[in-house]
C-alpha cells in the first residue's frame, strides 16, 4: 500500500467509524425500549412465577385475561399462556389436550373413564428462563432479557425472522400476525412495573399462579419455593426456568 | 381482535390445525420456516458446491476439469446472487433486514451468516471472477466499440495491462483467493448447517453432524447442478462434451456422494442407537409424515440410484452418448433428492412437536409471498442470470478470439 491508497483508505474509515459510533447507541437501546415508571428500579428484581398444578381447575380464565390484556389474536393458533389437560392411565399411558384452543367448553361432563388414575391440569406460559435461548438466536438483539429477568421482544426491532420461536423449547413464542414480528409472555410488563399482578395471576380463582420476586425477602414465590418441591420444565436444557412448578408429574414435557 | 389475522393464514392455520394428530403446543401449529427456508439452504450448497469443483482446477491442478472452471465459478454466482432473497422475501419485516448488519448480535447464528455471505460474495466469489476475466475483459474492452467499450472498460476496472507480468500476477491472485476461496465456501454452508444443527430445542436439527452434513450434500449438489449445466449446454449448442471432463467430475461426483451417504447414515445410526427421548416421535415423523420425500425421493432416487449409476459408468465400459445420459440422469436425481434433503430438514423438524407428544401438517401455499411460485421463480432466476452472465462474460470467448493467450 502507498501512501496515498493509505491516505483515502484512512479519509474513508474515519465516517465509516463515526457512522457505526452514531448507531452503538441504538444498538444498546433495550432498556429504553422497556417502557417503565420513572422510580422503578429494574436492578432491585428478579421476577418469577410459581404453578401450584393441584389448585388448577382448568377454567381457561387465565388465558381469556391475558388475550385481552395483551392484545393476543383471537384465533386458537396464538397463546401467551395456555392450560394443557393430562390424563394418566393405569397402563401408564398419557393423553394430553390443550382445553385452551376449544371453541367451546363441553356441554356434558365426559363419562367416567375407570382407566384414567389422574387427572390435572397444567398451566404453560414463557419460562422467562435465566438462560434463554430464544435471546441467543436472535439475529439483531430485538429479544432480550431485562435486569429483573423477564425477556421481552422489541416489536419495533423485530425483523420477523422467527429463529427464537424455532429456538423456544416450549412453544411459548409466535409470530403476531398484525405486528408480523415475534411476540411472547412478557408476565405483563407493564403491570408489574406499576406494582401489579400479571392479569392471568390477578384473575385466577384459585390462587394456582403465584407471581413475585426471587430477590424479594417475605416475597410469596420465595415461600412458595421454600413449602414445596419444585421442578421446572426440561431442565436438560440448561435454559433455567423461573417459572416454578410445585409438585409437577414426570410426564409433563 | 378477531378477524385481525389474514383470510389466507386463517385458512392455512384451520387445515394445518386439522391435521395435527396427538398433542402439539397451540403455537406451533403455525409452519413458521417454510418452502422459502428450504429454497434457501438448496440454493446457498450450489453456491458451496460449485465453487469447491472449481477450485479442483486452481489448487489441486487437476487438469481435467479446466473445460468447466469458468461455468462452475459463474454457477456459484448466479446462485449466490440469489441465495439470499428467499430469507429477504421470508421476513416479517423485510424492510428492517439492514439490522442484521448494523445491530448484529455476536451470539446469533443467523446474524454472523450475514457477513459470511458477504465475505463470499465481495470477498472471494467476485473477486476470483474478475482475475480470472480481467485479461479477456481487456481484449473485449479493446475490440468493441461504444457503450459495449464503456461496459467492458468498467468491468474490467479500466485495467489495460495484458502483459506477461501481470497476466502471471493475475493467475497467482486468482489461486490464492482460491485458496482463501475453500475454507470460505465450506464456513458458508457449514455455517447454514450450524444454523439448524445450534438449535437444541428441536432434537431433529440439534446435531453437532449438521453442519458437516450441510457442507457434503453441498458439494454433491453443486458438482451435480454444474454436471447438469455443461450436459444441457452441449445439447442446446449441438456441442461434443469433453468426456474425461465429464468422467472427472463423475468421479468426483462419487466420492462427495459416498461421503455424503457414509455421514447421513452415522447420523441416523447413531439416533437410532442412542435412542434418546425423542426418538419415538422422530421414528412416527419419518414414518408419518417424511416417508416419501426422506426415504424414497432423498434415499432411494436421490443417493442409492445415482450412486449406483455413477458406479455402473465406472465398471461398464458404456459407450459415449450412454455415459452422457447416465450422468444426465444422475445429476437430476442428486439435485431432487437434495433438494428433498433441505425439505426433510426444514420442514421435517417443524413437523413434530417439541412436547414430543404429537405431528403437525404443513400446506404449502400456491400463490403469495411464502409460496410455490415464488420458490419456483427463485429456482429459475440463477438460470436467467447464469444466460446473461454467460452473454456478459462468455467462458470461452479466449479460446475463439485469442487462442494463443488462452490458458
Amino acid at each position: 500500500m502507498n501512501k496515498r491508497e493509505f491516505l483515502k483508505d484512512a479519509i474513508l474509515f474515519f465516517p465509516a467509524a463515526a457512522t457505526l459510533q452514531a448507531l452503538a447507541p441504538t444498538a444498546e437501546g433495550k432498556a429504553e425500549s422497556a417502557k417503565t415508571p420513572p422510580d422503578y428500579d429494574a436492578t432491585r428484581h428478579w421476577y418469577g412465577m410459581g404453578i401450584d398444578v393441584d389448585k388448577c381447575i382448568g377454567c381457561n380464565r387465565c388465558v381469556e385475561a391475558c388475550k385481552a390484556e395483551n392484545d393476543v389474536p383471537d384465533e386458537p393458533f396464538f397463546f401467551r399462556t395456555w392450560i394443557e389437560r393430562y390424563q394418566i392411565r393405569q397402563n401408564g399411558e398419557t393423553t394430553v389436550e390443550c382445553i385452551s384452543t376449544r371453541a367451546a367448553p363441553p356441554e356434558q361432563a365426559e363419562p367416567e373413564d375407570p382407566t384414567v388414575v389422574r387427572t390435572f391440569f397444567v398451566p404453560k406460559l414463557c419460562n422467562q428462563c435465566a438462560h434463554p435461548p430464544c435471546v441467543q438466536v436472535c439475529p439483531v438483539g430485538a429479544t432480550f432479557q431485562t435486569q429483573d429477568g423477564v425477556v421481552l421482544v422489541d416489536a419495533e426491532r423485530c425483523i420477523g425472522c422467527r429463529y427464537c420461536i424455532q429456538a423456544c423449547p416450549y412453544g411459548a413464542r409466535y409470530l403476531n400476525p398484525k405486528t408480523r414480528t415475534a411476540d411472547k409472555c412478557t408476565f405483563c410488563y407493564h403491570r408489574i412495573t406499576e406494582g401489579l399482578l400479571p392479569a392471568c395471576v390477578e384473575v385466577c380463582p384459585t390462587e394456582a399462579r403465584i407471581f413475585g420476586d426471587l430477590k424479594g425477602r417475605a416475597d410469596r414465590l420465595v415461600r412458595f419455593h421454600r413449602v414445596n418441591p419444585i421442578s421446572v420444565l426440561k431442565p436438560d436444557l440448561n435454559t433455567e426456568p423461573k417459572v416454578l412448578y410445585a409438585r409437577l408429574d414426570g410426564e409433563v414435557r | 381482535m378477531s378477524g385481525a389475522i389474514p383470510q389466507s393464514l386463517h385458512e392455512q392455520l384451520s387445515h394445518q390445525l386439522s391435521q395435527v394428530v396427538g398433542f402439539i403446543y397451540p403455537n406451533e401449529v403455525e409452519t413458521q420456516w417454510a418452502i422459502l427456508i428450504v429454497v434457501y439452504p438448496y440454493l446457498t450448497g450450489i453456491v458451496a458446491g460449485a465453487f469447491i469443483l472449481a477450485s479442483l482446477v486452481k489448487v489441486f491442478n487437476v487438469v481435467e476439469v479446466q473445460p468447466i472452471y469458468r461455468l462452475a465459478l459463474l454457477t456459484a454466482l448466479a446462485f449466490m446472487l440469489v441465495a439470499g432473497m428467499p430469507l429477504q422475501l421470508h421476513l416479517g419485516h423485510p424492510e428492517r433486514a439492514y439490522e442484521i448488519f448494523f445491530t448484529p448480535q455476536p451470539t446469533s447464528a443467523m446474524a454472523m451468516f450475514g457477513f459470511v455471505y458477504l465475505w463470499y460474495l465481495l470477498g472471494i466469489l467476485l473477486i476470483e471472477i474478475w482475475f480470472e476475466y480481467r485479461h479477456q475483459l481487456v481484449l473485449m474492452a479493446q475490440r468493441s466499440r461504444g457503450l459495449m467499450k464503456g461496459v467492458y472498460g468498467a468491468l474490467s476496472l479500466f485495467s489495460k495491462d495484458v502483459s506477461a507480468e501481470a497476466l502471471a500476477f493475475d493467475h497467482k491472485a486468482s489461486k490464492i483467493i482460491t485458496i482463501i476461496g475453500i475454507p470460505s465456501a465450506f464456513l458458508l454452508h457449514g455455517y447454514v448447517g450450524f444454523i439448524f444443527g445450534s438449535v437444541k430445542a428441536n432434537p431433529w436439527w440439534g446435531s453437532v453432524l449438521m453442519p458437516i452434513v450441510f457442507l457434503m450434500s453441498a458439494i454433491v449438489s453443486g458438482i451435480a447442478m454444474v454436471m447438469f449445466i455443461y450436459i444441457l449446454l452441449s445439447l442446446l449448442r449441438n456441442e461434443r462434451l469433453d468426456m474425461r471432463c465429464l468422467d472427472k467430475v463423475g468421479l468426483f461426483l462419487l466420492v462427495a456422494i459416498i461421503v455424503d451417504f457414509a455421514l447421513e447414515a452415522l447420523d441416523y445410526i447413531h439416533r437410532i442407537y442412542q435412542s434418546e427421548e425423542s426418538i419415538g416421535i422422530l421414528t412416527e415423523l419419518v414414518a408419518a409424515r417424511l416417508f416419501t420425500s426422506l426415504v424414497i425421493v432423498q434415499l432411494l432416487l436421490g443417493m442409492l440410484v445415482p450412486l449406483l449409476i455413477l458406479v455402473l459408468v465406472r465398471i461398464v465400459n458404456f459407450n459415449e452418448e450412454l455415459r452422457k445420459l447416465l450422468y444426465f440422469s444422475a445429476s437430476v436425481l442428486i439435485l431432487l433428492g437434495i433438494f428433498s434433503m433441505r425439505w426433510n430438514v426444514v420442514i421435517g423438524g417443524q413437523l413434530y412437536s417439541k412436547s414430543f407428544r404429537g405431528l403437525m401438517a404443513y400446506k404449502m401455499e400456491i400463490t403469495g409471498i411464502e409460496s410455490l411460485v415464488t420458490a419456483l421463480a427463485l429456482l429459475a432466476l440463477p438460470f436467467i442470470i447464469l444466460i446473461v452472465l454467460f452473454r456478459v462474460l462468455p467462458p470461452r470467448w479466449m479460446e475463439k478470439n485469442a487462442p494463443a493467450a488462452a490458458h
